[in-house]
């Protein structure tokens, strides 16, 4: 990806930007989040199709912020990523220059979010067909079959909470499930504290995930997390047309009422 | 069967409530089995793992002295979920409590010598034990000076005991209260601690300072401690850090290799010296 | 220590004969592209031709939530319910690591150095421990460095190492593990003829375990590299969760004040809110200092209070990390910094 590396150097050497957020190599050909400074290090960048990581979590980090003005490299979830953030007030005009690069490989250099939503219109969201086959497959299935599937998968998870650190949408200094003036989640990992825990961030993400799958790629148990938020992400389409990162203008469809809103799923 | 749950509490009954200061209360708490009472024994500077059975456990040391025997005491300011759980209870309920826990005070080794105790605000609690127990013993030491001082008249705990401290021939009391706390009556000392001990500036020989305050009044008393002369191994202080097993187990209080729960929470100032900046 | 030849047809009759015996098995199982333990039904469920599995079996001893004791409460008191240590099953953990194995002396060390935890211990006392060598290892694998190794006897009451014929040399190390032994003895034949080293991995040291107590103490004052390490640490758990040492862990009340539990549950010291004060101070407030706690404490604080080593060289934590935080790689860094 030379046009990605001569960018990123032209970026430091000018002082547009004090660091570049990208991917290097990483251990056994895994590519990693790699953080650049020095113009000469840009070599370093690297962009093929293992590069999937969302990198739009470490805009909101303090050490990462610490380092200055960044750039990022940027796949299509990426960009919708920071976008939706930009939305929610998290990302100001202009602070971060994005390194977006299309499916097919095109590197564009985006700095105004105007500009980042022209760009995500004409890459449309995708979903990875093997996502909507399990989600259909779930959602043949009756509602005993559905709560014991979720209950057999979550059962497993050990709250770990890397589906919640990886996600740029989880920015909340003190995460619900952090409260304990009450308690709202209980946050032992027994059967009914990890369905409480995963349920309330589906409920959280609602409206707000870009379906990058990154809480999925997280979870060092492989669960399919990402099904829930992926299935809350559609009924927020089919009910109310709203699709998360695409506007920088917040459409939030859980905190907005319009009066021609369809009500079918209350019964 | 095998040996008994190192974390199950003893039960304890509230005995007595006192009203220190806005958001502070002191606890007297008695043990519900009068058999565990019995067998029950501390020194000063140790700590427990208090519980509202519901609600969670919190640390607080043991602020009575061990030389007065039935009861054990605890202070709190009201500032999280237990804390506020606590302060919603009344003589006779029942509360939790583990331990002793910690380190001592090595108050067996300061026999013959002169005592300067100083705190600060929330911080006297702590040293409450120790002042009490050398108070209890007072034979065994020269002379006793305590300097304490608060944000405001208001925030002053213990105020009963300051009465009886201030009225004791062989104790020399200094309260003060930081400028603007003053109320118009009020016949202390104006200026915050770090001052005002440079302004009686007690003599360092044969001398043991215990200090404990807030982390800012600290930093600025270690240096007036130095120029009156104390060295660092006559200077103790208590630290706190967040607990929960309270017997060096769940890794969460250490500082550096020390565990505040098991090295401390007594520690000298030499020892602080050689503690990563990491408290 | 006794030698003997465990065919790989009275492998799976030797755990059945110690399941019918009351003991509950727990061995690596698939799911997938990944193994992990699991409480087994049959002995055919056990995965082969796998490195490592993803988590450790350390939820044996130490589960990721272990109810303290519970407690009913009205206005004349409160009754404590103690938890019932006869309840906990007999269990035989089948497929540890020789790394793994050795990790269970750290959690002994953790959970005995003074006071002795018994809710540890009435768990540690019921289980018995088959380890099986490793013949394959991978990048992320560095026992050999820490002084450990692929065929280590250290941890197992009979450790298994299975030879080119598909048999299994069988140690039996502790008297635990004559015991498991003579569940079956008709099952284990005379030692085998064939040299244990054969058939283990090769694992070069990539270090020495005396160079971590000479590098890291002084590494403390390093903030430039505790940062690089950790700046694209996202600040979860999985690392410590997936570790068969860590066992730092929280207490949590639940329930009303009438009635309920106190429960023990895993933390880690990745997460801002572990030493966070109800004042709002937070002396590890930076996750690159957090992420210093982690080595720091692995690699220096717990051999010099507790006399073991924090890590094991399993590799877990570095397969498992989201963010490819790899733990040789920033000991290596450690310990070659100028």
């Amino acid at each position: 990806m030379k046009e990605l590396k001569e960018k990123a150097r032209d970026l430091l050497k000018n002082k547009d930007v004090q660091v570049v957020i990208g991917y290097g190599d990483g251990t056994g050909g895994k590519p990693r989040a790699i953080f650049i400074r020095d113009p000469k290090d840009a070599d370093r960048l690297i962009f093929d199709e293992k590069c999937e990581q969302n990198l739009a979590v470490y805009l909101l980090k303090h050490e990462v912020k610490k380092l200055g003005r960044p750039a990022i490299v940027a796949t299509v979830p990426v960009v919708r990523s920071i976008i939706q953030l930009a939305a929610e007030n998290q990302i100001a005009e202009g602070s971060v220059v994005i390194l977006a690069i299309t499916p097919d490989g095109k590197l564009t250099e985006i700095k105004t979010l105007k500009d980042t939503e022209t760009f995500v219109s004409s890459n449309p969201p995708y979903t990875r067909p093997e996502d909507l086959e399990k989600l259909e497959r779930i959602e043949k299935m009756t509602v005993e079959e559905r709560w014991n599937y979720w209950l057999d998968e979550l059962s497993r998870c050990f709250k770990c909470y890397a589906c919640r650190s990886s996600c740029p949408m989880c920015y909340c200094e003190r995460c619900t499930i952090e409260c304990n003036q009450p308690q709202w989640v209980s946050p032992a990992s027994h059967h009914l504290g990890n369905v409480e825990w995963h349920i309330m961030r589906a409920m959280h993400i609602a409206g707000r995930c870009v379906n990058c799958g990154e809480c999925a790629r997280a979870c060092p148990l492989d669960i399919p997390i990402n099904l829930l938020t992926l299935k809350v992400s559609e009924d927020i389409r089919k009910n109310f047309g709203l699709t998360a990162g695409m506007s920088a203008t917040l459409e939030y469809a859980l905190s907005t009422f319009k009066t021609d809103d369809k009500e079918e799923f209350i019964r | 069967m095998s040996a008994s749950n190192l974390y199950k509490p003893y039960l304890m009954k509230i005995e007595k409530i006192t009203d220190e200061a806005p958001g502070v209360k002191t606890f007297r708490l008695a043990f519900a089995d009068e058999n565990e009472g019995k067998q029950f024994a501390f020194k000063a500077g140790q700590f427990g793992e208090y519980s509202v059975f519901g609600e969670g456990e919190c640390t607080f040391c043991i602020a009575s002295s061990p030389t007065r025997a039935g009861y054990i005491e605890c202070t709190f300011r009201q500032a999280g979920r237990v804390t506020n759980a606590l302060a919603n209870l009344d003589v006779g309920d029942t509360i939790g409590f583990r331990g002793p826990y910690g380190n001592i005070f090595p108050i067996g080794e300061w026999k013959g010598k002169n005592l300067l105790f100083i705190a600060g605000g929330i911080a006297l609690p702590p040293m409450r034990c120790v002042i009490w127990n050398a108070l209890d013993t007072r034979k065994n030491f020269k002379n006793v000076t305590i300097l304490y001082g608060a944000r405001t008249v208001a925030d002053l705990v213990y105020k009963h005991e300051l009465e009886e401290w201030a009225k004791m021939p062989d104790v020399k009391l200094i309260t003060t209260v930081d400028p603007g706390g003053e109320t118009p009556d009020w016949k202390g000392e104006i200026g915050f601690v770090p001052a005002v001990l440079e302004k009686i500036a007690p003599s360092s020989k044969n001398t043991v300072a215990i200090v404990c305050g807030p982390p800012i009044m600290i930093k600025y008393t270690f240096p007036v401690l130095k120029k009156l002369g104390f060295g660092a191994n006559d200077i103790y202080t208590t630290l706190e850090n967040r607990m929960k097993c309270g017997v060096g187990k769940c890794g969460r209080c250490n500082v550096g290799k020390y565990f505040v729960c098991k090295d401390g929470p007594v520690f000298t100032f030499t020892q602080i010296k050689e503690l990563p900046p990491e408290y | 220590m006794e030698k003997k030849t465990l065919t790989k047809e009275n492998l799976p009759r030797f755990l059945k004969k110690l399941q019918e015996d009351g003991n509950r098995v727990i061995a690596p199982k698939r799911t997938g592209e990944k193994v992990d333990f699991s409480v087994i039904g049959s002995p055919d469920e056990i995965a082969d031709d796998y490195i490592q599995t993803v988590q450790s079996a350390k939820f044996a001893f130490f589960p990721k939530v272990e109810e303290i004791l519970s407690f009913t409460a009205n206005k004349s008191g409160v009754k404590i319910n103690d938890k019932d240590t006869e309840k906990i099953p007999s269990t035989v953990v089948f497929g540890l690591r020789p790394c793994d194995a050795a990790a269970v002396a750290s959690l002994d060390a953790v959970f005995n150095w003074d006071y002795k935890d018994n809710l540890f211990n009435s768990r540690r006392e019921k289980i018995g421990i088959i380890g099986l060598s490793c013949a394959k290892s991978d990048n992320n694998c560095f026992c050999t460095s820490l002084g450990f190794g692929p065929g280590d006897t250290r941890g197992s009451d009979i450790l298994l190492t299975e030879l080119t014929s598909g048999d299994y040399l069988a140690e039996i190390i502790t008297d635990k593990g004559k015991a498991m032994m003579n569940a079956a003895p008709e099952l284990f034949t005379a030692e085998p003829m064939e040299a244990k080293e054969k058939n283990l991995a090769d694992i070069k040291a990539q270090f020495k375990p005396e160079d971590l107590a000479k590098r890291f103490p002084a590494a403390f004052d390093r903030e430039d590299l505790w940062l690089e390490q950790s700046l694209r640490c996202i600040g979860c758990g999985a690392c410590a969760f997936v570790c068969p040492v860590c066992a730092c862990f929280d207490i949590q009340d639940e329930g009303t004040t009438q009635n309920g539990t106190r429960l023990r549950c895993w933390d880690a010291c990745g997460f801002s809110l572990f030493t966070l004060h109800t004042s709002g101070h937070n002396p590890r407030e930076a996750q690159n200092h957090r992420w210093r706690q982690r080595l720091m404490h692995k690699f220096a604080y717990m051999q010099e209070r507790l006399g073991v080593l924090g890590c094991v060289g399993c590799g877990r934590c570095s397969r498992a990390c989201p963010a490819d935080i790899n733990i040789l790689e920033n000991v290596k860094m450690i310990l070659e910094a100028k």
